[in-house]
């Protein structure tokens, strides 16, 4: 009972903390602003392993984060193995095939207006639906290994991609494309000087919209069937074993890899729209 | 379609309202594209059926005793497709469509396992789809009220406390970016070793899904007021509670519809997805894996149209409920 009246006290001790940050001389700066989230999760953290050592939780309901940490450095090996297995191999190559795709079909579409007019409600639809349910059948057409995964992503990272590269391309002004018709520029110098560029924040969107669907597109169709290795395979593999710290740390892998493709994506969305509003200030 | 028309518009004298003519000239503008598409979809799908289940079709055919193309059945198995589809086109073609357990069946097979599952089985059948349907909706429906309340409750309060802001909102952000549906294992086995099951487990994934999304359009929703209007409400001496319930959240219902509209898809999908680790009996996600497990085609497909149709019905219900309110509230 001690460590939970313990935690409690923890509890209190970061909130009075940030709240001494947020609302003291310091709550502008860019250290505070970087120090009350860091205290919040440190306190849960720390409140976890209390809770959990105080009321003695079993293994197989709540591993305590210290025990987490503990497999996480003993079994680098097989995680590495399966965050290859999962996303360089399915969610990457996927997530690269259907970007790609996506923002060929969707400059073919803005050439047609026609076909613009027909794909963009049909794709904002399908960008609605669960599509992560074709993976039992994609596993079926492509086989257990990450072809079957990276097909999947294909399949869910393929409508929002080409939902947002449509409308961004629709973002020029008349009076920019006025300017453009002026210069004398062809269709191709419009597309690539202006309409291009112009379209990039919401390129950008939907790359970033997709990094967490790739990713839950790879692990999802693990579970339908996956050679012996894979975040989703292990997941539910440890599961049905109780080996509950096994799952909770390939769950921080994929957090960790969610989390680092998003940031990499939005570090070059900043150097490629420089110029947009929300990147000037 | 939310482009104010202009009044001398082409056509908007036709008819006995402008505003008709407008609609209807609208649909067609649109009409006539979208079911190109769709056509074209349909058509590609038909046509994808022949390589797809050629290999069915042209073994079931040398075992009728009719003459195919490469005539021993080793020679076939190291050949796609594609490649003997075109050198048994006939054979191809007349077996593409009529398979029992297709690799791809066609269209209008699905659609009459989708018919035979809905209107064909009483409600209470456990191979109805209705009754499958329903199984998953009550989950994700639960679930999602649970999250929306309780994403709505935690922007409140990080709008109006600072402390909270700073210390919940990154992390609220980051979970975005995180695929938390592959938590949805562990909740089902864990809430069932402390002796919970069946609709309880689910809903907590679809809550845990839907949560986020709304919390982080709501932040953005309660804070839309300008300063102008917050001043104006100042110089009334309102309280935060009336600022709140007079200014905030009248001025948040175009964000929180559209994260509504996301929240539901993603309830959905945990929910079907809860249904995949337990080897549950009930529910979408378990017709997509007992379809899976028995190579059942057919019923895979017909669970994921209906996953399909539940979701576009329950988004085009928030959206025709955002119309009206919004309509009454007069900010459309």
């Amino acid at each position: 009972m001690g460590l939970v009246m313990l935690a409690l006290l923890l509890w209190a001790l970061g909130w009075a903390a940030n709240a001494a940050l947020a609302n003291g001389p310091a709550r502008g700066t860019a250290a505070a602003r970087l120090a009350v989230p860091l205290i919040f999760g440190a306190t849960l953290l720390g409140m976890w392993e209390l809770v959990v050592r105080g009321l003695e939780v079993p293994l197989v309901i709540l591993p305590a984060p210290s025990v987490i940490a503990e497999t996480f450095a003993a079994r680098t090996g097989t995680l590495w193995e399966d965050f290859v297995q999962t996303f360089l191999k399915g969610a990457l190559s996927g997530y690269a095939i259907g970007c790609v795709a996506a923002f060929a079909v969707a400059i073919v579409a803005d050439r047609f207006d026609f076909l613009r007019r027909g794909l963009l409600p049909v794709g904002n639809f399908m960008a609605a639906l669960p599509i992560v349910g074709t993976a039992p059948i994609l596993v079926m057409w492509f086989g257990f290994d990450w072809e079957s995964k990276a097909a999947v992503v294909v399949v869910m990272v393929f409508f929002p991609m080409l939902v947002n590269t449509v409308a961004g391309l629709a973002d020029t002004g008349a009076m920019q494309r006025d300017l453009m018709r002026t210069y004398g520029a062809s269709y191709l110098q419009t597309l690539v000087k202006l309409r291009l560029p112009a379209a990039m924040p919401f390129v950008f969107n939907g790359l970033k919209i997709s990094t967490t669907l790739a990713l839950i597109g790879a692990i999802v169709a693990e579970f339908f069937g996956s050679p012996i290795r894979g975040v989703g395979f292990r997941i539910s593999t440890s599961v049905g074993q109780l080996a509950l710290d096994m799952v909770w740390a390939e769950i921080a892998v994929a957090a960790l890899a969610g989390t680092l493709f998003y940031g990499a994506i939005a570090a070059i969305e900043k150097r490629v729209t420089f110029w947009h509003p929300s990147h000037r200030s | 379609m939310t482009r104010a028309a202009p009044i001398a518009a082409q056509g908007a004298g036709v008819g006995r309202s402008g505003r008709v003519a407008l609609r209807a000239k609208g649909m067609a503008h649109t009409l006539l594209p979208v079911m190109t598409v769709l056509a074209a979809i349909l058509a590609l799908w038909y046509l994808a059926c022949i390589p797809m289940n050629a290999g069915q079709s042209v073994l079931t055919a040398a075992r009728a005793d009719v003459a195919v193309s490469p005539e021993s059945a080793s020679d076939r198995r190291g050949m796609s497709g594609l490649a003997l589809a075109l050198r048994n086109p006939g054979v191809a073609v007349a077996g593409a469509y009529g398979q029992d357990r297709a690799r791809l069946p066609a269209p209008h097979q699905v659609a009459a396992e989708l018919w035979a599952g809905t209107v064909g089985e009483p409600v209470s059948s456990n191979r109805s789809l209705i009754w499958h349907g329903w199984v998953t909706m009550s989950a994700t429906l639960l679930g999602f009220v649970f999250g929306t309340a309780l994403g709505v409750l935690l922007a409140i309060g990080i709008v109006h406390s600072r402390v909270m802001d700073m210390s919940v909102m990154p992390w609220a952000i980051v979970s975005q970016t995180v695929p938390i549906i592959a938590i949805a294992p562990m909740i089902i086995v864990v809430l069932y070793s402390v002796g919970i099951q069946g609709i309880v487990p689910k809903a907590v994934i679809s809550a845990y899904l839907s949560f986020f999304p709304v919390v982080v359009g709501m932040v953005t929703g309660l804070r839309s007021p300008g300063s102008m209007q917050l001043d104006l409400l100042a110089t009334y001496g309102a309280s935060r509670l009336q600022v709140l319930t007079k200014l905030r959240l009248p001025a948040s219902m175009p964000y929180l519809f559209a994260s509504l509209k996301i929240g539901i898809a993603a309830s959905l999908i945990g929910a079907i997805v809860g249904e995949l680790p337990t080897g549950a009996s009930a529910g979408l996600g378990a017709r997509l894996l007992a379809g899976s497990y028995y190579g059942q085609t057919e019923q895979i497909w017909a669970a994921l149209f209906a996953a399909a149709i539940l979701a576009a019905l329950s988004v085009g219900l928030l959206g025709a409920l955002e119309r009206a309110l919004l309509g009454r509230m007069g900010m459309r």
